[in-house]
């Protein structure tokens, strides 16, 4: 029996995969506002199904939350308009990238200091190494100790 | 400096010990609300029996609004709460039907009971993303001020009443919280 006669049917399934992903039935006015609800409900994370932004989740909130991205951009909000609507329901859960705050600089900045903590740690112990092998290579013999010594393991 | 090397990975490791055990106890699922000790969002909607209802009349005590849905089945672990707090009367309970169809709504209150002084039919779920709501079961302590004090979010067990809800009131009301029994 030929394996490959199963082949046409693989590929039907495979093309019709895009048809399972999540589509809503909404219409815009233009390229524009299609391509801001794209990006906004691609920033905005799902309340329901944590891991997962606006568009990819099936979660009634997310259905929700696209309807109202939707109508806010039809009925002329700004990006940030919109941000601030989400902000001010959900806090900064919604957002993927959380805003710059007091409270959220260690969020965006502890990495960094990570980085600058290993570093450090780093530098130190190379130099003690580096430190050690000069003390190590100079114990303090005066030219004439040290031709001496070039004898003495010479005689062998 | 000798001693600060040779004993900086045991504290690190200490430190890093620390955090991820603290890591394992939390719940990453439990979303603080933002709506905590702000007032209820204005809502001007009808009831699941087509009356119009508005914030006038939500209730001028402490009262309980509670986030359910005929499909949610945490829903009806929690309803017997409810139900007791109905018939002992101290607290109202207002419900928000949420995202649910208007007759199986109906037909789930004739067949459990309804602890509700009455329901918000909230069908398109645009009053719940006022509130941040992100699924049934939710339940919110409002003051008698109309101000939201708490949010559970999912079933509110007779436990969870005890050791939390009642502490909150007290609170509320000026007296020292009494220590929650288990």
């Amino acid at each position: 029996m030929n394996p490959l006669r199963y082949l046409p049917c693989l590929v039907l399934l495979l093309a019709a995969a895009p048809g399972l992903a999540q589509v809503d039935a909404f219409t815009f006015e233009n390229d524009e506002q299609q391509q801001r609800f794209r990006t906004l409900s691609n920033e905005f994370r799902c309340p329901m199904c944590q891991n997962a932004n606006l568009t990819g989740s099936t979660g009634g909130v997310a259905e929700d939350l696209r309807r109202e991205i939707h109508r806010m951009i039809l009925a002329g909000n700004t990006d940030a308009e919109i941000e601030q609507f989400m902000f001010e329901r959900y806090g900064d859960f919604i957002f993927y990238l959380p805003r710059l705050r007091a409270d959220t600089v260690l969020l965006w900045f502890g990495p960094l200091l990570f980085l600058l903590l290993g570093g450090y740690i780093g530098w130190r112990i190379y130099r003690q190494a580096s430190g050690n092998q000069q003390a190590a290579t100079n114990v303090g013999l005066d030219p004439a100790e040290q031709e001496r010594l070039r004898r003495l393991l010479d005689d062998d | 400096m000798k001693k600060f090397t040779s004993y900086a990975p045991i504290a690190a490791f200490f430190v890093l010990a620390i955090v991820l055990w603290r890591g394992l106890y939390l719940d990453p699922t439990e979303l603080p609300s933002v709506l905590i000790d702000k007032p209820m969002p204005t809502f001007v909607m009808a009831t699941l029996e087509g009356e119009p209802v508005g914030n006038a009349d939500l209730p001028d005590s402490i009262f309980l609004l509670n986030v359910w849905g005929s499909y949610c089945l945490p829903c009806l672990v929690e309803h017997p709460t409810f139900m007791r707090l109905s018939e002992e009367g101290e607290f109202p309970v207002v419900g928000v039907n949420y995202r649910d169809r208007q007759p199986l709504a109906l037909d789930w209150l004739d067949l459990n009971g309804d602890p509700f002084a009455y329901s918000i039919l909230d069908q398109d779920g645009r009053f719940g993303i006022d509130l941040g709501v992100y699924g049934a079961p939710e339940t919110f302590l409002v003051d008698s001020e109309g101000v939201i004090r708490y949010r559970h979010v999912g079933v509110l067990e007779e436990n969870v009443w005890r050791e939390v809800f009642l502490p909150a009131i007290a609170e509320l009301r000026g007296v020292p919280a009494a220590p929650a029994s288990r």
